[in-house]
């Protein structure tokens, strides 16, 4: 029962990532990118880790995504101001992406097939065991990490700022 | 016992959406009787005794209505949008505690539909996912005022997140549990958790009018200056259902306030109930309670809606970044240092 609805829920995953891309609408590739994390989130419960799951679903679908949206709105992409795409830039595309292709394919052929993984700990994505762990033994990267976040945004905000004129 | 399980959820389920439709139906209703009471007016009294079939007949109007769809839209977002605003609005309640475990014949059922222990986080997510409806919808109609709308909607949205985020973690330092079921059996009698909690309260309350684009915070469907914004190439029931999922928001942001910060089914003197009532009358009692609470909440919702005019967009801006926002991290703050203080 877990493998086949794992194996239904991948394909969706990469069906709707392939549409991410092959979407010639920027608002329609968004919408399929928010499918994509849905499908994510359900990954996430299937392996028993409801803390991300949740977070995956309110953060980058509910947060993340309508700020995306926000900003294509804003856009207005038309047809006439897409960028032209010459014959050149699409043939060294397609010879471009095959390499990687071929390089995938050829690493992953070695791999043979792991047996099934068995989690040490299955509780461990419960909210209380999480946040344990991230207090308990990963507190110094956890903290370190949230400095990191604050400076990012310090910036942000300082970016938005107008300058201010000092000769005027 | 799993067939036992599948119709106990089941039954539960249907319950559960058929009384938030009906609650969603008469707060239409409700909404018109308090509005004209408000401004000394008689309101809907034609259909029924007191107007009570109005409801029925709008529902009437708005399926014979002629079903429209504009050249130049996006067929099918336009489509889903108010299908998602109407999903969103219906799966909020899954999560909600409505009584104590009732005694039929000699089998315990659960009066909640699922317990998962992030409950609270589940509904957060839900109640962000609203947006979607509204911005799917406004930007597929391909009009100026709609696409304004959308995009008022979503910082809208975005900007009182955080705040409503920030209010939760506040309570979750009282309550430990993210699962709702823990956090209403917690408030047993009078310990509801507004008197621990009441700024938390205030600032959740005011992110929830916003989240559920009611007045004083509808500016994504301001008549004045979008000329009803995202709902205006909506026709028929696709109109009539972003109109209801207003309602049933309304409704769903008012059982989550009386769950969270007003002791749900929970109230003074329910084990003195408790004994006079037996094991299945008393929780049943109980959910009443909560029903009147919410009511109550539903009731505010409009109260405010017709009192107070709406705000300007940099107001509305001003108040949820520099206002709400700081005012929960300094609750968060003092919150933690009491508990901390209360631990010694």
């Amino acid at each position: 029962m877990g493998t086949s609805v794992f194996y239904f829920v991948a394909t969706l995953s990469v069906f709707f990532a392939l549409m991410v891309v092959f979407a010639k609408n920027p608002i329609h590739s968004v919408l399929y990118l928010i499918l994509t994390f849905f499908t994510f989130t359900v990954h996430y419960i299937l392996l028993n880790a409801q803390f991300l799951a949740v977070v995956n679903f309110i953060v980058y679908m509910g947060a993340i995504m309508v700020l995306f949206l926000f900003v294509l709105m804003l856009l207005n992409l038309n047809k006439e101001n897409e960028p032209n795409k010459s014959m050149v830039l699409r043939i060294i595309g397609i010879i471009a992406g095959g390499c990687l292709a071929i390089t995938l394919i050829g690493s992953l052929r070695s791999v043979a097939i792991s047996d099934p993984l068995v989690l040490k700990n299955p509780g461990l994505g419960l909210v209380e065991n999480l946040g344990k762990e991230l207090f308990g033994q990963f507190m110094l990267p956890f903290e370190l990490s949230s400095l990191l976040l604050l400076s990012a945004m310090v910036g942000a905000v300082l970016l938005t700022k107008k300058e201010e004129k000092t000769n005027g | 016992m799993e067939i036992d399980f599948v119709i106990e959820k089941f039954i539960l389920v249907t319950a559960i959406f058929a009384i938030s439709l009906v609650i969603a139906m008469y707060s239409t209703y409700a909404e018109r009787k308090v509005a004209a009471f408000l401004q000394d007016r008689l309101g809907p009294d034609r259909a029924g005794p007191f107007g009570l079939l109005q409801p029925l007949a709008d529902g009437v109007k708005m399926f014979m209505k002629e079903e429209i769809i504009p050249a130049n839209a996006n067929k099918w977002l336009f489509m889903i949008g108010p299908g998602l605003a109407m999903l969103c609005a219906c799966i909020g309640t899954a999560v909600i505690p409505w009584g104590q475990d009732m005694m039929v014949g000699d089998r315990l059922v659960k009066l909640q539909v699922t317990d998962i222990n992030v409950g609270l986080l589940y509904i957060f997510g839900v109640i962000s996912l609203g947006v979607y409806g509204v911005m799917i919808g406004g930007w597929a109609s391909n009009n100026k005022y709609s696409l304004l709308s959308s995009i008022r909607a979503a910082s809208q949205n975005i900007s009182y997140e955080i705040g409503m985020g920030l209010s939760i973690i506040a309570l979750l330092l009282v309550t430990n549990s993210l699962s709702l079921r823990e956090i209403v059996a917690q408030q047993h009698g009078w310990q509801w958790n507004v008197l621990y909690q009441p700024l938390g309260f205030i600032i959740f309350m005011v992110c929830a009018f916003a989240e559920t684009n009611r007045a004083p915070f509808d500016l994504p469907e301001c008549e004045a200056e979008l000329n009803g914004g995202y709902t205006i190439e909506y026709s028929s029931m696709k109109l009539g259902f972003y109109l209801f999922a207003e309602y049933i928001n309304m409704f769903v942001s008012s059982t989550i306030m009386a769950a969270l910060y007003f002791g749900g089914y929970n109230y003074p003197g329910m084990d003195y109930m408790a004994t006079l009532l037996g094991p299945t009358w008393a929780p049943l009692f109980g959910t009443l309670i909560f029903f009147l609470k919410i009511f109550a909440f539903i009731f505010f919702f409009m109260w405010v809606r017709w009192t107070i005019p709406r705000f300007r967009y940099d107001q509305l801006m001003n108040l949820g970044w520099k206002g709400l926002i700081p005012l929960a991290i300094a609750n968060i703050i003092i919150t933690g240092i009491v508990i901390a203080i209360l631990k010694f």
